[in-house]
């Protein structure tokens, strides 16, 4: 069959990018003397310019992943490692200046702040231009800030569990975070309470060549909930972005704690992302992770399952277009007894678009009566794209039960002609298709960001047709 | 020359799938308004009929000509037939994970330039599935996903009253039902014809003589072979009940193929 439109040709909707508005930026590269000048900018304490030097040491040293996706485009040399849009961070929406205003009034930040949310943070470059959250998540003491902010404010807790889950010599980009680090969002929870409404963050590159490296600490104390939201963009630029955040989560015995995450970048921006959650006794620790823009994205979120009865879900769907590589994944380590996880991941490849999935499930001996469920589904939507599975299993106690599935298929020619025999086009019946396949990841998602999610995949396959 | 006062006119039609024939010179005219019985041998080619003018990719239409109202259907997609009337009640429903019926229908609806409003929507909806004794759970369940065999013919049907085509191609409507089931979907289609003044053409492919009982065809005919052997009023359809398609088609054959 001849097909006269290309239905699934991405339409970047925030590929638009605003005038530089930069009050600051170091120097393009990475040195000591870039790294001091970040931290004396930001007024840190000595212990944590000790912190980012040492990174700065590790990250030479630290092999380039040599499996997974091609990064061998990175110009290390050619990044600026922190730009500094405004002056100070604001608290209320009529002071952001207007050009980063128009920006996520296009992402829909108003709109976030209009329905109610329990808080809101908004990162532009390098550093959080705007925040806020309700006064009584405040006084039940919750803590939701900038993570600069929780450095400053918070320092005993935030010096207890920073960088402890992701030490700063981890991986060659969690290095390179630990060393030129900026913004993100630093949340802690107090002992049995739930927060009910999600908090939120939006991050945004807006500076051409440049490098985004927030970094995100959650700690959740025993019997606590709590659900954090972030969306991510950047304009599209003929050179490529880097994003590399670290995500470090604590939940302590009995919390609570879901990260969700809609990740559109445009399609020159490397995303790769160390994310690590450790679960204590009957904690429970969920990822969900939605990857569906970027050029390459290296990203697997993974669980410690430290205490009896943890468990820990991910959750992932995938979206791959033409020159686009997601690899990505999850790594569950079940360390206790009775400990239990879930991994559902779907994705989807159009033209030369690729994804992979790459899983880690290790049990240690001391983890008996362990429970571990993989089930992982790629869609192909022609004859170019393409899928791979990556599956391992270190699993060193017998007391163990493991179910794995694995699917690849096809967008079905008897599905397809199912719908357009009722008139639908062939462009609008496989966005049906795409969106139900899609279905299991959009449930768990607040309503508005199911919507958003459709309407990103609707518009990627509107084509040319008017 | 198709004649465009005629619902549906086929006429010399040949089909192939993975070059093989199928169809090999299937006539049939269906008027306004009519009910016409389509039955005939396991693999006589029947469902291939129905999907070659319905416009499925898999088969190539190597010679004759089909129209609905003087238009000819054999260059439109399948999507453009349906916007044009015609409707497809398959045999197999495919099931599709993930999709629900509710967002499913009025996707077709709204392709079909028979969009309404939500709240209109949600009436009619609620009358024909009442109707049709469906359960309201049916509304947000995935398409065909996990349906019993019953309840997938039930789904058809619900479409096909929906969208109001012009002509209902229904593929054994009928199989696998029990005498309820079988009650139901046969007013559900005796309800679209009259509630189409008079409009609405359906050819309905069954093996069974219960189906036409209830809907009393104006005309039967006979498929064999990739193309229609005989015609007749609903006596027809008796004859083949009391003599099997052997029987009968030993007697219609010769005169048929000299026709």
């Amino acid at each position: 069959m001849v097909t006269k439109t290309d239905p699934l040709s991405r339409d970047y909707k925030y590929g638009f990018h605003d005038q530089d508005v930069s009050v600051f930026r170091t120097e393009k590269g990475l040195s000591r003397k870039v790294v001091t000048a970040i931290s004396q900018h930001k007024g840190e304490p000595e212990w944590m310019l000790e912190f980012r030097l040492k990174a700065l040491g590790h990250f030479p040293k630290r092999p380039m992943p040599a499996w997974g996706a091609d990064l061998s485009d990175i110009n290390f040399d050619d990044i600026y490692y922190y730009v500094k849009p405004v002056d100070e961070q604001l608290n209320s929406w009529d002071d952001v200046p207007l050009s980063i205003k128009n920006t996520f009034d296009r992402l829909g930040i108003p709109e976030a702040e209009r329905k109610f949310l329990a808080g809101v943070s908004a990162q532009y470059d390098s550093e959080v231009v705007y925040h806020s959250i309700h006064a009584d998540l405040e006084k039940r003491g919750v803590i939701f800030s900038d993570c600069d902010t929780g450095l400053r404010l918070h320092s005993d807790i935030f010096r207890k569990y920073f960088g402890t889950i992701i030490p700063p010599n981890d991986n060659k980009f969690a290095s390179l975070n630990s060393a030129v680090w900026s913004g993100g969002s630093f949340v802690y929870v107090p002992k049995g309470v739930h927060v009910e409404i999600p908090l939120q963050a939006y991050f945004r590159i807006n500076s051409d060549n440049m490098g985004q490296f927030e970094r995100t600490l959650i700690i959740a104390e025993e019997g606590s909930y709590v659900h954090y939201i972030e969306g991510c963009t950047a304009p599209t630029y003929s050179s490529n972005a880097l994003h590399a955040a670290v995500v470090e989560i604590i939940a302590h015995k009995g919390a609570h704690v879901r990260y969700t995450t809609i990740q559109n970048w445009s399609d020159n921006v490397y995303n790769l992302v160390t994310k690590r959650a450790v679960a204590y006794e009957d904690a429970t620790v969920e990822w969900i992770d939605g990857n569906l823009g970027s050029k390459v994205t290296m990203k697997y979120p993974a669980i410690y399952l430290m205490g009896e009865r943890a468990h820990g879900e991910v959750l992932s769907a995938a979206f791959a277009n033409s020159g686009q590589h997601q690899d990505a994944g999850s790594k569950c380590i079940h360390v206790a007894p009775h400990t239990t996880s879930n991994v559902v991941s779907r994705s989807i490849s159009k033209g030369s678009g690729r994804t992979s999935y790459r899983g880690h499930i290790k049990v240690l001996p001391a983890a008996y009566d362990v429970k571990v469920n993989v089930r992982c589904d790629a869609l192909l939507l022609d004859e170019e794209s393409q899928s791979d599975t990556y599956p391992y299993m270190d699993i060193d106690n017998p007391d163990v039960t493991i179910g794995h599935e694995a699917s690849v298929s096809k967008v079905g020619e008897d599905q397809l002609f199912y719908l357009r025999s009722r008139g639908i086009s062939e462009q609008d019946a496989t966005a049906l298709i795409v969106n139900g396949f899609f279905e299991p990841f959009a449930k768990e998602l607040p309503m508005e960001y199911a919507v958003e999610l459709n309407r990103l995949l609707a518009l990627s396959m509107e084509g040319a047709v008017g | 020359m198709p004649d465009p006062a005629m619902l549906l006119d086929v006429a010399g039609l040949h089909a192939t799938i993975d070059s093989k024939e199928i169809l090999k010179g299937v006539d049939m005219r269906i008027p306004h308004g009519e009910i016409h019985a389509l039955m005939g041998p396991n693999g006589s080619g029947k469902s291939t009929l129905a999907y070659a003018l319905t416009g499925h990719p898999k088969y190539q239409i190597t010679a004759g000509s089909a129209t609905l109202k003087g238009t000819d259907l054999l260059p439109l997609t399948a999507d453009l037939r349906a916007q044009l009337g015609v409707f497809l009640s398959f045999q197999h429903p495919t099931a599709i994970p993930g999709v629900t019926m509710v967002n499913f229908l009025r996707a077709a609806m709204r392709s079909q330039g028979k969009e309404l409003s939500a709240r209109e929507f949600l009436t009619r909806l609620t009358y024909e599935m009442a109707e049709l004794k469906m359960d309201e759970s049916f509304r947000s369940r995935y398409i065909n996903d996990g349906f019993s065999g019953g309840e997938k013919k039930r789904a058809e049907i619900l479409q096909m009253a929906l969208l109001q085509p012009q002509l209902a191609i229904l593929d054994e409507p009928d199989s696998g039902l029990d005498v309820d089931a079988l009650r139901i979907v046969a007013d559900g289609v005796r309800r679209a014809v009259e509630g189409s003044a008079g409009k609405m053409g359906v050819l309905l492919i069954t093996h069974y003589n219960r189906i036409l009982e209830y809907l009393r065809p104006d005309t039967v005919h006979i498929f064999s072979a990739g193309r229609v052997v005989a015609s007749g009023g609903p006596s027809l359809a008796k004859e083949i009940e009391a003599m099997g398609y052997e029987g009968l088609l030993g007697e219609v054959a010769p005169v048929s193929a000299s026709a």
